[in-house]
Order: C-alpha cells, then sequence, then structure tokens
C-alpha cells in the first residue's frame, strides 16, 4: 500500500515575514482572480495580511460572490451532541482538561441516543458527535455503536473526538460516520507545547496528520481549524490555506470544511493570549473563501446572533444552532461540565429565521445515509 | 410555453424514453432562496422536466419542502445521484431513490472529486449498465466526449448529457466542438447540462442542435429567479428555432446579402 504522505508547517516566522511583506497591490490582483479554484497562496498571504484591513468592504463583496455562485442561496444547520467530557488531556484554554473540576461524564449508549433523538426531534439532519479524549472509556467500539443507532435517523453523522487510525476510520465510515473534524489549534509548535503540557494531545505531529488518515479511510468531508486566540491568526490562517491546498492534492476525492474557533470562557478562566477582534474574524473568513471557493465554512454558536446572522451569505456555509457543550445537556436543564459557554443561545427555529430573513434557505438535509455503507443499524 | 411566441401547432416534441415534453428546459432545484421561490421559478420555467438531488429531500416525507411543491402530474420528477462518487454509490441511491418514489427516471451523477464535481467517465458507464438492466431510464451526466456518449448509447441511456463548462460555473459552451461531434453522432437525445450561465449560452446550444439543456445555478442564483427562468425558456425556443430553421453558413470574411458572384464566363 502506498505510504502516507506527510504535511510540514513551515516556520511561522517565515511565514509571518511573508505576512509582513505584502503590498496592496498583491491584495487588489488576488481580489480579481476570477478562476474556479480560487487565487494562490500568495494571494490568500497578501488577503490576510493587515495592508488588506482596507480592503475589507472588498473583500466582503467578493467573498459573497463566490459564496453565492458555489453554494447558492443557502445555509446548512447542524447540533454538535457532545457524548462525554471525560479528558485525558491537560490543555490550558479547554474547559474539559484533566485538571478542572467539573462534574465529568460519559453518557452510555442509550442516554446517547436518546439525546439525539431530542435532536431529531427538533429538526436536525445532521449532527456532530463531540467528545474529550479518554480512548480507554470511550474508544471506537463506542462510536461505533452510536453511529449504528444513529444512521438512518440522521442524514449524516460527523465526528470530533481523539485522533484515530486509518483503520479505525475506515471502521466508523463502514458504520455511517460521513466526516471528522480535527482541529490542529495552533499551527505553531511552540505555543502548541506551551499549551498542551500532558496527555496523548502533546503530540503535534500525530494530531498535524490526523486528517490525511481520516481522508485516506475514504471519510467523505475532513474538518481543520485553529482556535482563535492562541496565535497570530493571519499566520494561523496561511497555515491553515496551506494545509487545505496540500490535502486537496493528496485527496481530491475529499470534500474539506474550516472551522473558526474563537476562544470563548470556560472552566479554567484561561485568558486568550492574543486578541482576536469580530473584524479580524470576517478578514480571516472572507480570505479563506476567495483562496479557496469550495471549502465548507463553519460559523458555531461561539459567535453571538448579532455577528451571525450579519455574516450569512458573506462567506460561511454551515451554521450550528441551539447547542450545548455539556453531555447530557440536551435532555437536562444542567450545563455543568459544558466545554464553553455559547454565545447564541437560539433555537434551531430561530436561527433558521433569521437565516430565511436574510434570503436564504436553512438546509437541514444535504446528505444521505444511503451512500455509505453499513445495511445495519 | 403558450404565452412565448405563437409556436406552430406542428412544433416539434422532444421524445426521451417515449415521453414527450413540450418544453426544452430541464430545471435543476439547487441553491434556491426557499421553496416558494424554486415553485414560482418552476412555474415560470414552462419546464416539465424537474431533476431532484436525492440527498436532498426525504421521499418518505410527505411534507418534504422540496417534495411538496412538484406536482408530479405536471411535471417528470427527475431524482439525480449527486454526491456519489462511485457506481456501487450510485445504483444504491437509485434502487432507494425508486422504492421510495416509483420513479424510473434517473440522471445519474457520479462526481468523485467534491470541487470541479466533474462525472467520472469509468464509474458512469459501469453504473448507467446495471441501472438501465434494472429497468431505470437512464440520463447521465458526462464530460463533452463523444466516444463516452456512443458507449452510454450502446448500454442504454436513454439520453445523454454532457457538459457545457463545469457545474455552477456559468461558463457557458465550452465544449462546443465536442458537443456537436456528440449531436452528429448520437440517436439518443443529447441535454447539455451544467455551466450555462446565460440564456444566450442555452441558445447557443439549443443552435447547435441539442435536443434540450438543463439550467440550475443560473437561474436559482439570479436577482429574479422566476424572470431569469422566462428569459431561459425564451432563449431556449429561440434557439431551437434557429436550429430548425437551418442556420447559414458563417466565415471570417465579410458577404454581401446580395452576392455579385461574377459566374458570366458560364454558358
Amino acid at each position: 500500500m502506498k505510504e502516507l504522505p506527510n504535511f510540514t508547517v513551515p516556520d511561522t516566522a517565515q511565514l509571518g515575514k511573508w505576512l509582513e511583506d505584502c503590498q496592496p497591490r498583491e491584495v487588489e490582483n488576488a481580489l480579481r482572480v476570477n478562476r474556479p479554484e480560487g487565487c494562490n497562496l500568495g494571494g490568500l498571504a497578501a488577503l490576510l495580511s493587515p495592508v488588506a484591513d482596507t480592503f475589507l468592504q472588498e473583500m466582503a463583496a467578493r467573498s459573497s460572490d463566490i459564496t453565492l455562485q458555489r453554494f447558492g442561496r443557502t445555509t446548512q444547520v447542524y447540533a454538535p451532541l457532545y457524548l462525554s467530557n471525560l479528558c485525558t488531556n491537560r490543555c490550558l484554554y479547554c474547559g474539559f482538561s484533566a485538571d478542572n473540576r467539573i462534574d465529568r461524564r460519559l453518557l452510555t449508549i442509550e442516554e446517547a441516543e436518546a439525546e439525539a433523538m431530542i435532536l431529531n426531534a427538533r429538526g436536525f439532519n445532521h449532527i456532530l458527535l463531540v467528545s474529550g479524549e479518554a480512548p480507554h472509556a470511550m474508544g471506537v467500539d463506542y462510536l461505533e455503536e452510536i453511529t449504528l443507532r444513529l444512521r438512518g435517523k440522521f442524514a449524516a453523522i460527523s465526528i470530533e473526538v481523539q485522533p484515530l487510525e486509518t483503520e479505525e476510520y475506515k471502521r466508523l465510515f463502514a458504520a455511517g460516520v460521513t466526516a471528522v473534524a480535527i482541529y490542529q489549534e495552533t499551527y505553531d509548535r511552540a505555543v502548541y507545547k506551551e499549551m498542551h503540557m500532558s496527555g496523548n494531545k502533546t503530540d503535534f505531529d500525530y494530531r498535524l496528520q490526523t486528517p490525511a488518515r481520516a481522508a485516506a479511510a475514504g471519510m467523505r468531508e475532513v474538518g481543520i481549524g485553529s482556535l482563535l486566540g492562541l496565535a497570530d491568526w493571519r499566520i494561523e490562517g496561511l497555515a491553515l490555506g496551506m494545509h487545505l491546498a496540500w490535502l486537496r492534492k493528496n485527496f481530491w476525492r475529499t470534500a474539506l470544511t474550516v472551522s473558526f474557533p474563537r476562544l470563548r470562557p470556560a472552566a479554567g478562566n484561561f485568558s486568550p493570549l492574543v486578541d482576536v477582534s469580530e473584524r479580524d474574524l470576517a478578514q480571516l473568513i472572507f480570505a479563506l473563501r476567495i483562496f479557496d471557493p469550495d471549502v465548507g465554512l463553519l460559523l458555531s454558536t461561539r459567535e453571538e446572533p448579532r455577528y451571525r446572522d450579519g455574516m450569512i451569505g458573506l462567506g460561511p456555509t454551515r451554521y450550528s444552532a441551539g447547542s450545548c457543550t455539556a453531555p447530557g445537556g440536551y435532555g437536562s436543564e444542567d450545563n455543568s461540565g459544558e466545554q464553553f459557554s455559547v454565545g447564541d443561545h437560539r433555537s434551531r427555529e430561530e436561527v433558521c429565521q433569521a437565516i430565511r430573513q436574510k434570503g436564504f434557505d436553512p438546509v437541514c438535509k444535504d446528505w444521505d445515509s444511503t451512500f455509505q455503507i453499513a445495511s445495519n443499524g | 410555453m403558450d404565452e412565448i411566441g405563437n409556436m406552430p401547432e406542428s412544433r416539434d416534441m422532444l421524445t426521451i424514453a417515449g415521453k414527450q415534453f413540450r418544453s426544452r428546459l430541464f430545471l435543476g432545484t439547487g441553491k434556491f432562496a426557499s421553496s416558494k421561490i424554486l415553485k414560482e421559478t418552476i412555474e415560470a420555467s414552462g419546464s416539465e422536466m424537474i431533476t431532484v438531488a436525492l440527498r436532498r429531500v426525504d421521499l418518505n416525507d410527505p411534507a418534504d419542502d422540496i417534495m411538496s411543491v412538484l406536482d408530479r402530474n405536471k411535471y417528470v420528477f427527475l431524482p439525480n445521484t449527486s454526491g456519489a462518487r462511485d457506481a456501487e454509490e450510485a445504483v444504491r441511491l437509485a434502487m432507494l431513490s425508486r422504492a421510495a418514489s416509483g420513479s424510473e427516471w434517473l440522471k445519474l451523477e457520479v462526481t468523485p472529486d467534491p470541487r470541479t464535481l466533474l462525472p467520472d467517465p469509468v464509474e458512469t458507464l459501469k453504473a448507467t449498465e446495471v441501472l438501465v438492466k434494472e429497468g431505470f431510464k437512464v440520463l447521465p451526466y458526462m464530460n463533452a466526449d463523444p466516444m463516452l456518449a456512443l458507449r452510454l448509447q450502446d448500454v442504454g441511456a436513454a439520453a445523454v448529457m454532457p457538459l457545457g463548462s463545469p457545474i455552477g460555473t456559468n461558463q457557458g459552451m465550452l465544449t462546443s466542438f465536442q458537443v456537436e461531434i456528440i449531436i452528429e453522432q448520437a440517436h439518443v437525445p443529447v441535454v447539455v447540462d451544467a455551466g450555462l450561465g446565460a440564456p444566450s449560452h442555452a441558445a447557443e446550444a439549443m443552435e447547435l442542435g441539442a435536443d434540450a439543456v438543463l439550467v440550475n445555478t443560473a437561474i436559482s442564483v439570479a436577482g429574479d429567479p422566476a424572470r431569469m427562468a422566462r428569459a431561459f425558456a425564451m432563449a431556449v425556443e429561440a434557439g431551437r428555432e434557429a436550429y430548425e430553421a437551418g442556420l447559414g453558413p458563417s466565415g471570417k470574411q465579410a458577404s454581401a446579402s446580395t452576392p455579385q458572384t461574377g459566374l458570366d464566363f458560364i454558358k
């Protein structure tokens, strides 16, 4: 079997220098690119650079045009389902960090199914299964079982759990998992090391190659992202673009998405190391859209309603709604043990209404479980 | 459509798999802002063949927003396998769709590259062969490859659907040269699908002799989709009329309307 290629991130200082050297003329050129494959990496650097700030309006217009052409007047809607907040990692920024004194809970398969059916009754058809990293308590067997239970009840099931091996991803794909989200958190090795104090997650390189393993296993979609607030967002954006381009070249069958989690208040009271403003986030989103017209862009309930509503149609293509980040949080009022507190507390219907008001169709089904292999379930 | 022009009674009908169509404009249902706008657009287009991505609808849900605007007595429901990346997936999806909807019509799409959404010729041929044997009326989406069109026809495709340019690009007839060969060779209807970004592109395809065109993005993302659908319907009519009328030859050199070619020397 062909060995998996490796993605390497260039030195972040080099990327920083590249961004600093960008000229307004390069921003103008990137805005003029009208090819289905988007602008090149040089263009992305220019769009992320400080000189692009004065072009934010033009970037929004271009990003919106591209998004409209590629995705139409639609925005997909999904919900996360937290299975477990057990975690063996110690990560400074995360509410689930092993050091934090929070209520820990792993949902039984029955409890998880009950939570999922609450989401189903609320009209969700795409769900994202999320957990902390505690492979002995919650491993592939668990994920396979819950997927087989939910298969057929949901159009698409995605996972955002610990990094797995290719063979494990293959099992989960066969069971009905459509997509894998795995965020590097930061592409800056030094910051990564500082943030991840112990546990499997300390292995920067293993995590970095995870999207490739998921794609190699046949996953239909792979999502990447940086946790905004840890390192220079411009450099993170450029590294994300390089990772996207590399994945496209090596795994042309795999659809790609990018998420933009900005640090939210969480247990442990970690303060962001760097500020990422709403304006910065907008620049990052527009830049990635112009760089990659086909990539799915997710804007979660970490952001406030005002901001999320304003961004509809400008670049993002997928919104979570009615989210609770604590395991068991849909069936009870109890939010203790949450990963972070959300910024948008509206229900699915309220978010759909906001999408409609912007002249877009909230799409709750854009996949079908029959594409994938398992026939039991 | 009756309100468009005063087409003679004897105007030609399009026949696919034994079914006759007055309109040569097929419509896709993706990317619309709401099912209400979709409904208005379908009505304005005069189209009788409406394609729907199976991934977007729940055929078992009578309240499904797309299926509920699609009156199956008025329109042929043409489910498509958008999202399938190989023959096996497409066939599985088609079988389940037929079981749920009772429709044997199928627009076969096998597009393993989620970026360009270009059709995989090998898998498309394989799936067509299987589905025809299973009794489907298969309309495969294909690249504008004349050889492939013949192969698809040979295994029983009800029509072939070569692309004008990649899906959603609105680039128009980038493949005219190849499409002309397909039209020349094929005995099944040729429906130009994908990439038609303006009514003039549709007219161009029809002037070449395409039997029909399928349009989606150019209509659904237009400022006024229903009005754009009407514009496409008129362009399709115009292009078809021009083809039927027989276009004059064209060339780079000017030619006088009343030629004065000196032929006096001929006895």
